[in-house]
Protein backbone atom coordinates (compact mmCIF):
# COMPACT_ATOMS: atom_id res chain seq x y z
CA UNK A 1 0.00 0.00 0.00
CA UNK A 2 1.36 3.05 -0.74
CA UNK A 3 1.45 6.35 1.26
CA UNK A 4 1.18 9.11 -0.68
CA UNK A 5 2.20 12.60 1.10
CA UNK A 6 -0.57 14.02 3.55
CA UNK A 7 -0.04 17.48 2.29
CA UNK A 8 -1.45 16.36 -1.15
CA UNK A 9 -4.95 17.87 -1.39
CA UNK A 10 -6.33 14.60 -3.05
CA UNK A 11 -8.16 12.19 -1.40
CA UNK A 12 -8.74 9.27 -3.68
CA UNK A 13 -11.76 7.77 -1.50
CA UNK A 14 -13.79 4.86 -1.84
CA UNK A 15 -13.51 2.01 -3.77
CA UNK A 16 -13.24 3.60 -7.11
CA UNK A 17 -14.37 2.88 -10.41
CA UNK A 18 -12.74 -0.52 -12.15
CA UNK A 19 -10.41 1.26 -14.90
CA UNK A 20 -10.05 4.48 -14.51
CA UNK A 21 -9.05 6.49 -11.10
CA UNK A 22 -11.52 7.85 -9.04
CA UNK A 23 -10.52 11.12 -7.43
CA UNK A 24 -11.95 13.12 -4.37
CA UNK A 25 -10.88 16.78 -4.12
CA UNK A 26 -11.99 16.66 -0.16
CA UNK A 27 -8.98 18.52 1.28
CA UNK A 28 -8.24 20.45 4.49
CA UNK A 29 -10.91 22.51 4.08
CA UNK A 30 -13.13 20.66 5.67
CA UNK A 31 -11.06 18.81 8.17
CA UNK A 32 -10.48 22.29 9.54
CA UNK A 33 -6.72 22.44 7.98
CA UNK A 34 -4.52 25.27 7.50
CA UNK A 35 -5.57 25.94 4.05
CA UNK A 36 -9.18 25.94 5.02
CA UNK A 37 -9.03 29.93 4.98
CA UNK A 38 -7.68 29.58 1.16
CA UNK A 39 -9.76 27.37 -0.02
CA UNK A 40 -12.83 30.41 1.39
CA UNK A 41 -10.70 33.25 -0.29
CA UNK A 42 -10.39 31.38 -3.78
CA UNK A 43 -14.29 29.99 -3.87
CA UNK A 44 -14.91 34.39 -3.39
CA UNK A 45 -12.23 35.13 -5.58
CA UNK A 46 -13.28 32.55 -8.39
CA UNK A 47 -17.17 32.66 -8.18
CA UNK A 48 -17.16 29.30 -7.31
CA UNK A 49 -18.45 27.92 -3.99
CA UNK A 50 -15.54 25.37 -2.43
CA UNK A 51 -16.83 22.08 -1.94
CA UNK A 52 -15.50 18.29 -2.02
CA UNK A 53 -16.32 16.80 -5.44
CA UNK A 54 -14.65 13.63 -7.08
CA UNK A 55 -13.63 13.21 -10.26
CA UNK A 56 -12.14 9.99 -12.21
CA UNK A 57 -8.96 9.70 -14.83
CA UNK A 58 -9.63 7.34 -18.05
CA UNK A 59 -6.29 6.69 -20.08
CA UNK A 60 -5.47 5.34 -23.24
CA UNK A 61 -8.47 3.91 -24.59
CA UNK A 62 -6.67 3.76 -27.85
CA UNK A 63 -9.88 3.33 -29.96
CA UNK A 64 -9.27 1.71 -33.35
CA UNK A 65 -6.89 -0.35 -31.84
CA UNK A 66 -7.75 -4.24 -32.33
CA UNK A 67 -4.51 -6.15 -31.27
CA UNK A 68 -2.67 -8.02 -30.84
CA UNK A 69 -2.06 -8.62 -27.84
CA UNK A 70 -5.96 -7.24 -26.90
CA UNK A 71 -8.31 -8.49 -29.11
CA UNK A 72 -11.55 -6.55 -26.67
CA UNK A 73 -11.23 -3.41 -29.02
CA UNK A 74 -13.46 -1.48 -26.97
CA UNK A 75 -14.90 -3.29 -24.60
CA UNK A 76 -12.88 -2.30 -21.52
CA UNK A 77 -13.36 1.31 -22.45
CA UNK A 78 -16.87 0.67 -22.55
CA UNK A 79 -16.85 -1.13 -19.31
CA UNK A 80 -15.55 1.65 -18.16
CA UNK A 81 -18.32 3.62 -18.85
CA UNK A 82 -20.96 1.65 -17.33
CA UNK A 83 -19.13 1.19 -14.34
CA UNK A 84 -18.73 5.30 -13.63
CA UNK A 85 -22.37 5.53 -14.47
CA UNK A 86 -22.90 2.66 -11.70
CA UNK A 87 -21.17 4.91 -9.11
CA UNK A 88 -23.14 5.38 -6.14
CA UNK A 89 -22.23 9.08 -6.17
CA UNK A 90 -22.00 10.71 -9.76
CA UNK A 91 -18.02 12.14 -10.48
CA UNK A 92 -18.09 15.83 -11.10
CA UNK A 93 -16.04 15.40 -14.00
CA UNK A 94 -13.83 13.03 -16.38
CA UNK A 95 -10.23 13.40 -17.32
CA UNK A 96 -9.24 11.22 -20.49
CA UNK A 97 -5.12 11.81 -20.50
CA UNK A 98 -4.78 10.83 -23.95
CA UNK A 99 -4.56 8.16 -26.98
CA UNK A 100 -8.32 8.46 -27.16
CA UNK A 101 -7.38 7.00 -29.89
CA UNK A 102 -5.07 4.49 -31.74
CA UNK A 103 -3.24 6.16 -34.94
CA UNK A 104 -3.62 6.10 -38.38
CA UNK A 105 -2.34 8.09 -41.74
CA UNK A 106 -5.77 7.43 -43.08
CA UNK A 107 -7.56 10.68 -42.44
CA UNK A 108 -10.81 9.67 -42.91
CA UNK A 109 -10.32 6.51 -40.68
CA UNK A 110 -8.93 8.78 -37.85
CA UNK A 111 -11.96 11.19 -38.03
CA UNK A 112 -14.28 7.73 -37.51
CA UNK A 113 -11.73 7.04 -34.56
CA UNK A 114 -12.44 10.06 -33.23
CA UNK A 115 -16.09 10.03 -33.55
CA UNK A 116 -16.45 6.37 -32.23
CA UNK A 117 -14.28 7.85 -28.85
CA UNK A 118 -16.82 10.42 -28.20
CA UNK A 119 -19.84 8.25 -29.30
CA UNK A 120 -18.64 6.40 -25.99
CA UNK A 121 -18.10 8.54 -24.25
CA UNK A 122 -20.98 10.35 -24.55
CA UNK A 123 -22.71 7.54 -22.72
CA UNK A 124 -20.88 8.93 -19.63
CA UNK A 125 -23.59 10.39 -17.20
CA UNK A 126 -21.09 13.15 -16.08
CA UNK A 127 -21.48 16.78 -16.89
CA UNK A 128 -18.13 17.86 -17.43
CA UNK A 129 -15.89 15.60 -19.75
CA UNK A 130 -12.24 16.99 -20.85
CA UNK A 131 -9.28 15.66 -22.52
CA UNK A 132 -5.72 16.05 -23.44
CA UNK A 133 -4.38 14.39 -26.64
CA UNK A 134 -1.98 11.20 -26.93
CA UNK A 135 0.99 10.90 -29.34
CA UNK A 136 -1.38 8.73 -31.08
CA UNK A 137 -4.05 11.29 -31.75
CA UNK A 138 -2.24 14.31 -32.28
CA UNK A 139 1.59 13.39 -33.10
CA UNK A 140 1.27 12.94 -36.86
CA UNK A 141 -0.21 15.81 -38.21
CA UNK A 142 0.82 18.14 -35.18
CA UNK A 143 -2.28 18.07 -33.53
CA UNK A 144 -4.66 19.72 -36.53
CA UNK A 145 -7.28 16.68 -36.91
CA UNK A 146 -7.59 17.03 -32.33
CA UNK A 147 -8.02 20.45 -32.80
CA UNK A 148 -10.92 20.16 -34.82
CA UNK A 149 -12.72 17.18 -33.09
CA UNK A 150 -11.95 18.38 -29.67
CA UNK A 151 -10.90 21.88 -29.24
CA UNK A 152 -7.32 23.23 -27.31
CA UNK A 153 -4.77 20.84 -26.47
CA UNK A 154 -3.39 22.75 -23.80
CA UNK A 155 -5.83 25.02 -21.49
CA UNK A 156 -7.14 25.62 -18.34
CA UNK A 157 -10.25 25.59 -15.79
CA UNK A 158 -11.50 25.89 -12.32
CA UNK A 159 -13.48 23.67 -10.84
CA UNK A 160 -15.21 24.17 -7.12
CA UNK A 161 -12.45 25.76 -5.97
CA UNK A 162 -9.37 23.44 -8.04
CA UNK A 163 -7.32 24.58 -10.80
CA UNK A 164 -7.27 22.21 -13.54
CA UNK A 165 -4.43 22.64 -16.33
CA UNK A 166 -4.43 20.61 -19.59
CA UNK A 167 -0.83 20.40 -20.80
CA UNK A 168 0.13 19.15 -24.21
CA UNK A 169 3.27 17.22 -23.99
CA UNK A 170 2.83 15.56 -27.97
CA UNK A 171 1.82 17.63 -30.45
CA UNK A 172 5.07 18.87 -31.49
CA UNK A 173 5.76 15.09 -32.21
CA UNK A 174 8.22 15.09 -30.13
CA UNK A 175 8.05 14.72 -26.16
CA UNK A 176 8.02 18.07 -25.16
CA UNK A 177 6.10 20.63 -23.72
CA UNK A 178 7.92 24.01 -26.12
CA UNK A 179 8.65 27.37 -25.12
CA UNK A 180 5.64 28.94 -26.01
CA UNK A 181 3.19 26.40 -23.90
CA UNK A 182 5.76 26.82 -21.13
CA UNK A 183 5.70 30.66 -20.45
CA UNK A 184 1.51 30.06 -21.21
CA UNK A 185 1.72 27.43 -18.17
CA UNK A 186 3.83 29.94 -16.05
CA UNK A 187 1.37 33.08 -17.01
CA UNK A 188 -1.59 30.71 -16.19
CA UNK A 189 -0.73 29.76 -12.83
CA UNK A 190 1.27 33.07 -11.86
CA UNK A 191 -2.51 34.37 -10.49
CA UNK A 192 -2.52 32.29 -7.61
CA UNK A 193 -1.30 31.79 -4.68
CA UNK A 194 1.68 28.67 -3.95
CA UNK A 195 -0.85 26.85 -2.11
CA UNK A 196 -3.38 26.76 -4.66
CA UNK A 197 -4.75 23.10 -5.22
CA UNK A 198 -3.90 22.81 -8.62
CA UNK A 199 -4.26 19.43 -10.71
CA UNK A 200 -1.96 19.22 -14.02
CA UNK A 201 -3.02 16.55 -16.66
CA UNK A 202 -1.47 15.53 -19.15
CA UNK A 203 -0.27 12.41 -21.24
CA UNK A 204 3.51 11.61 -21.39
CA UNK A 205 5.13 11.27 -18.29
CA UNK A 206 6.76 14.73 -16.80
CA UNK A 207 9.90 12.97 -15.73
CA UNK A 208 12.45 10.59 -16.59
CA UNK A 209 10.30 7.50 -16.20
CA UNK A 210 12.22 5.59 -18.83
CA UNK A 211 13.52 6.95 -21.65
CA UNK A 212 14.48 4.51 -23.58
CA UNK A 213 10.89 3.89 -24.35
CA UNK A 214 10.02 7.30 -24.34
CA UNK A 215 8.61 7.44 -21.03
CA UNK A 216 9.84 11.09 -20.55
CA UNK A 217 9.22 14.41 -21.29
CA UNK A 218 12.54 16.24 -22.98
CA UNK A 219 11.50 19.84 -21.32
CA UNK A 220 10.30 18.07 -18.41
CA UNK A 221 13.02 19.45 -15.93
CA UNK A 222 11.62 23.11 -16.88
CA UNK A 223 8.24 22.39 -16.48
CA UNK A 224 8.54 20.73 -13.08
CA UNK A 225 10.97 23.78 -12.13
CA UNK A 226 7.14 26.17 -12.62
CA UNK A 227 5.03 23.34 -11.21
CA UNK A 228 7.44 22.48 -8.20
CA UNK A 229 6.86 26.59 -7.18
CA UNK A 230 2.87 24.88 -5.60
CA UNK A 231 2.66 22.79 -2.65
CA UNK A 232 -0.99 21.59 -3.66
CA UNK A 233 0.24 20.38 -7.05
CA UNK A 234 -0.38 16.80 -7.93
CA UNK A 235 0.12 15.64 -12.04
CA UNK A 236 -2.34 12.87 -13.22
CA UNK A 237 -0.89 11.50 -16.95
CA UNK A 238 -1.11 8.15 -19.00
CA UNK A 239 0.71 6.72 -21.77
CA UNK A 240 2.69 4.27 -20.09
CA UNK A 241 -0.18 1.55 -19.69
CA UNK A 242 0.23 0.78 -16.06
CA UNK A 243 -0.82 2.60 -12.57
CA UNK A 244 2.72 4.71 -11.63
CA UNK A 245 3.17 7.00 -8.44
CA UNK A 246 6.21 9.08 -8.28
CA UNK A 247 7.41 12.36 -6.56
CA UNK A 248 9.37 14.96 -7.30
CA UNK A 249 9.89 17.57 -4.63
CA UNK A 250 6.08 18.15 -3.31
CA UNK A 251 4.61 17.07 -6.51
CA UNK A 252 3.10 13.63 -6.74
CA UNK A 253 2.78 12.21 -10.59
CA UNK A 254 -0.06 9.66 -10.91
CA UNK A 255 -0.27 7.63 -13.95
CA UNK A 256 -3.22 5.45 -14.79
CA UNK A 257 -3.66 2.31 -16.37
CA UNK A 258 -5.20 1.99 -19.86
CA UNK A 259 -8.28 1.14 -21.60
CA UNK A 260 -6.43 -1.42 -23.77
CA UNK A 261 -3.60 -3.21 -22.76
CA UNK A 262 -0.68 -2.82 -20.25
CA UNK A 263 3.06 -2.43 -20.23
CA UNK A 264 5.53 -4.52 -17.65
CA UNK A 265 6.66 -2.44 -14.92
CA UNK A 266 9.49 -0.24 -16.10
CA UNK A 267 11.84 -0.68 -13.60
CA UNK A 268 14.47 -3.89 -14.26
CA UNK A 269 12.43 -4.72 -17.84
CA UNK A 270 15.53 -4.71 -20.30
CA UNK A 271 15.13 -4.80 -24.03
CA UNK A 272 12.12 -3.74 -26.09
CA UNK A 273 8.91 -2.33 -24.65
CA UNK A 274 6.05 -4.92 -25.91
CA UNK A 275 2.69 -5.01 -24.06
CA UNK A 276 1.70 -7.50 -21.17
CA UNK A 277 0.33 -10.70 -23.11
CA UNK A 278 -3.58 -11.03 -23.17
CA UNK A 279 -4.78 -13.32 -20.67
CA UNK A 280 -7.92 -14.72 -22.42
CA UNK A 281 -9.26 -16.40 -19.08
CA UNK A 282 -9.02 -12.76 -17.46
CA UNK A 283 -9.72 -9.97 -20.16
CA UNK A 284 -9.33 -7.39 -18.14
CA UNK A 285 -6.27 -8.22 -16.31
CA UNK A 286 -3.88 -5.21 -15.30
CA UNK A 287 -6.74 -2.80 -15.94
CA UNK A 288 -7.92 -3.02 -12.30
CA UNK A 289 -9.26 -0.79 -9.69
CA UNK A 290 -7.40 2.04 -7.95
CA UNK A 291 -8.88 2.65 -4.41
CA UNK A 292 -7.00 5.83 -2.64
CA UNK A 293 -8.70 5.99 1.32
CA UNK A 294 -8.05 9.19 3.19
CA UNK A 295 -7.23 7.75 6.69
CA UNK A 296 -9.15 10.69 8.87
CA UNK A 297 -7.89 14.22 9.41
CA UNK A 298 -3.67 14.87 8.55
CA UNK A 299 -1.72 14.52 11.55
CA UNK A 300 1.47 16.20 11.90
CA UNK A 301 4.25 13.81 10.61
CA UNK A 302 1.39 10.73 9.75
CA UNK A 303 0.07 10.19 5.78
CA UNK A 304 -3.09 10.72 5.27
CA UNK A 305 -3.59 9.16 1.87
CA UNK A 306 -3.44 5.67 1.15
CA UNK A 307 -3.90 3.50 -2.36
CA UNK A 308 -5.20 -0.05 -2.85
CA UNK A 309 -5.08 -1.42 -5.91
CA UNK A 310 -7.19 -3.94 -7.20
CA UNK A 311 -7.41 -5.61 -10.50
CA UNK A 312 -11.10 -5.56 -11.77
CA UNK A 313 -12.45 -9.22 -13.52
CA UNK A 314 -15.51 -9.57 -15.30
CA UNK A 315 -16.72 -12.03 -13.55
CA UNK A 316 -17.00 -9.65 -10.37
CA UNK A 317 -19.90 -8.30 -12.65
CA UNK A 318 -21.54 -11.45 -14.74
CA UNK A 319 -20.35 -14.70 -13.11
CA UNK A 320 -18.87 -16.64 -15.63
CA UNK A 321 -15.59 -16.96 -16.91
CA UNK A 322 -13.26 -14.30 -18.76
CA UNK A 323 -13.26 -13.69 -22.46
CA UNK A 324 -16.39 -16.05 -23.15
CA UNK A 325 -19.06 -13.57 -20.76
CA UNK A 326 -17.48 -10.52 -23.67
CA UNK A 327 -17.79 -13.38 -26.35
CA UNK A 328 -21.55 -14.62 -25.34
CA UNK A 329 -22.76 -11.26 -24.35
CA UNK A 330 -21.31 -8.20 -26.32
CA UNK A 331 -23.14 -5.69 -23.76
CA UNK A 332 -20.83 -6.66 -21.28
CA UNK B 1 51.01 -12.59 -62.21
CA UNK B 2 51.55 -9.54 -64.31
CA UNK B 3 51.23 -5.96 -63.31
CA UNK B 4 48.09 -5.80 -64.74
CA UNK B 5 46.95 -8.93 -63.52
CA UNK B 6 48.16 -8.00 -59.58
CA UNK B 7 46.74 -4.03 -60.34
CA UNK B 8 43.03 -5.98 -61.36
CA UNK B 9 43.57 -7.96 -58.23
CA UNK B 10 44.14 -5.24 -56.01
CA UNK B 11 41.38 -3.18 -57.06
CA UNK B 12 39.26 -6.01 -56.86
CA UNK B 13 40.28 -6.33 -53.09
CA UNK B 14 40.12 -2.73 -52.35
CA UNK B 15 36.93 -2.23 -53.82
CA UNK B 16 35.53 -5.65 -52.13
CA UNK B 17 36.31 -4.62 -48.69
CA UNK B 18 35.02 -0.82 -49.13
CA UNK B 19 31.84 -2.24 -50.29
CA UNK B 20 32.17 -4.67 -46.75
CA UNK B 21 32.60 -1.62 -45.03
CA UNK B 22 29.97 0.38 -46.13
CA UNK B 23 27.48 -2.17 -45.79
CA UNK B 24 28.70 -3.02 -42.27
CA UNK B 25 28.47 0.80 -41.38
CA UNK B 26 32.28 0.88 -40.54
CA UNK B 27 33.87 4.09 -39.99
CA UNK B 28 35.55 5.42 -42.53
CA UNK B 29 37.66 9.02 -41.83
CA UNK B 30 36.52 11.89 -43.85
CA UNK B 31 38.64 14.72 -45.81
CA UNK B 32 39.49 15.88 -41.42
CA UNK B 33 40.40 12.28 -40.24
CA UNK B 34 37.29 12.11 -38.23
CA UNK B 35 35.71 9.06 -38.52
CA UNK B 36 31.92 8.95 -39.82
CA UNK B 37 29.40 6.41 -39.65
CA UNK B 38 26.16 6.50 -41.91
CA UNK B 39 22.97 5.93 -40.28
CA UNK B 40 19.51 4.83 -41.74
CA UNK B 41 16.43 5.91 -40.33
CA UNK B 42 13.30 3.98 -41.89
CA UNK B 43 9.97 3.69 -40.51
CA UNK B 44 10.80 1.85 -37.60
CA UNK B 45 14.23 0.79 -37.50
CA UNK B 46 18.10 2.41 -37.37
CA UNK B 47 20.49 1.22 -39.65
CA UNK B 48 22.54 0.10 -38.38
CA UNK B 49 21.13 -1.08 -35.40
CA UNK B 50 24.13 -1.14 -33.00
CA UNK B 51 27.76 1.35 -33.34
CA UNK B 52 30.28 1.29 -31.44
CA UNK B 53 32.17 4.71 -30.05
CA UNK B 54 35.07 5.19 -28.45
CA UNK B 55 35.04 7.52 -25.03
CA UNK B 56 36.66 10.83 -25.46
CA UNK B 57 37.12 10.46 -29.79
CA UNK B 58 35.06 12.45 -31.72
CA UNK B 59 32.78 10.84 -34.73
CA UNK B 60 30.48 12.44 -36.91
CA UNK B 61 27.03 10.53 -37.51
CA UNK B 62 25.91 11.28 -40.94
CA UNK B 63 21.48 10.14 -40.58
CA UNK B 64 19.77 9.88 -43.82
CA UNK B 65 15.84 9.38 -43.04
CA UNK B 66 14.33 7.46 -45.74
CA UNK B 67 11.18 8.48 -45.12
CA UNK B 68 9.37 10.83 -42.75
CA UNK B 69 10.89 12.69 -39.83
CA UNK B 70 12.54 11.02 -37.66
CA UNK B 71 13.95 11.83 -33.90
CA UNK B 72 17.68 10.89 -32.71
CA UNK B 73 17.54 11.29 -28.81
CA UNK B 74 20.02 10.15 -26.77
CA UNK B 75 20.76 12.01 -23.82
CA UNK B 76 23.65 10.48 -21.85
CA UNK B 77 25.28 11.93 -25.32
CA UNK B 78 23.94 15.05 -25.78
CA UNK B 79 22.37 13.88 -29.28
CA UNK B 80 18.75 15.30 -29.71
CA UNK B 81 18.32 15.65 -33.28
CA UNK B 82 15.69 15.57 -36.32
CA UNK B 83 16.29 14.37 -39.56
CA UNK B 84 13.84 15.62 -41.59
CA UNK B 85 11.58 13.06 -43.90
CA UNK B 86 14.42 11.89 -47.13
CA UNK B 87 17.05 14.30 -45.99
CA UNK B 88 20.30 13.64 -44.48
CA UNK B 89 21.56 15.53 -41.51
CA UNK B 90 25.89 15.42 -39.61
CA UNK B 91 26.47 15.79 -35.89
CA UNK B 92 29.53 15.06 -34.09
CA UNK B 93 29.44 13.68 -30.91
CA UNK B 94 32.71 12.91 -28.11
CA UNK B 95 31.55 10.30 -25.44
CA UNK B 96 32.72 11.38 -22.38
CA UNK B 97 31.38 8.35 -20.96
CA UNK B 98 31.68 4.63 -21.23
CA UNK B 99 28.37 2.57 -21.40
CA UNK B 100 26.09 0.70 -23.62
CA UNK B 101 23.14 3.00 -24.10
CA UNK B 102 19.67 3.06 -26.27
CA UNK B 103 18.96 5.82 -28.19
CA UNK B 104 15.53 6.03 -29.71
CA UNK B 105 13.31 7.99 -32.37
CA UNK B 106 11.48 10.56 -30.32
CA UNK B 107 9.59 11.98 -33.29
CA UNK B 108 6.51 10.22 -33.90
CA UNK B 109 6.69 8.36 -36.91
CA UNK B 110 3.94 5.90 -36.73
CA UNK B 111 2.25 2.76 -34.83
CA UNK B 112 5.51 1.15 -34.10
CA UNK B 113 7.46 4.57 -33.27
CA UNK B 114 7.71 3.27 -29.49
CA UNK B 115 10.29 0.65 -30.38
CA UNK B 116 12.83 2.46 -33.10
CA UNK B 117 16.02 2.43 -31.08
CA UNK B 118 19.46 1.54 -31.71
CA UNK B 119 22.24 0.73 -29.34
CA UNK B 120 25.32 2.91 -28.70
CA UNK B 121 28.07 1.03 -27.04
CA UNK B 122 30.58 3.55 -25.86
CA UNK B 123 33.96 2.09 -24.79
Amino acid sequence: MKQPDRRSFLKIAGSSLGIGVLYSAYPAARAGGGTGGFFDSLGQANGEKVAPFSFIQLSDAHVGFNGPPDPLGTKAFERAVDMINGLPQRPDLVLFTGDLTHDTEDRDVHVQRMKQFQEISKRINVPVIKHVPGEHDAGLDGGALYREMFGDTHYSFDHRGVHFVALDNVTRAKPEVGVEQLAWLKKDLARFPKTAPIVVFTHRPLFDLRPDWEWFTSDGDDVMNVLSAYDNLTVLYGHIHRDDEHQTGSVHHYAARSLIFAFPDPIGATGQRKPMPFDKDHPFKNLGIRSVSFNGAPQPGSASLSIDDIELTAREFRGINGVQQLLRNPNV
Amino acid sequence: MTRMKLFRFTLTMVLCFSALALLTGATRPDAGDMPVIDITAKRFAFSPDKITLTKGKTVKLRIHSEDVTHGFFLRPLKLDEEIPAGQTIEVTVTPQQAGTFTLICDHFCGANHGNMNMTVAVE
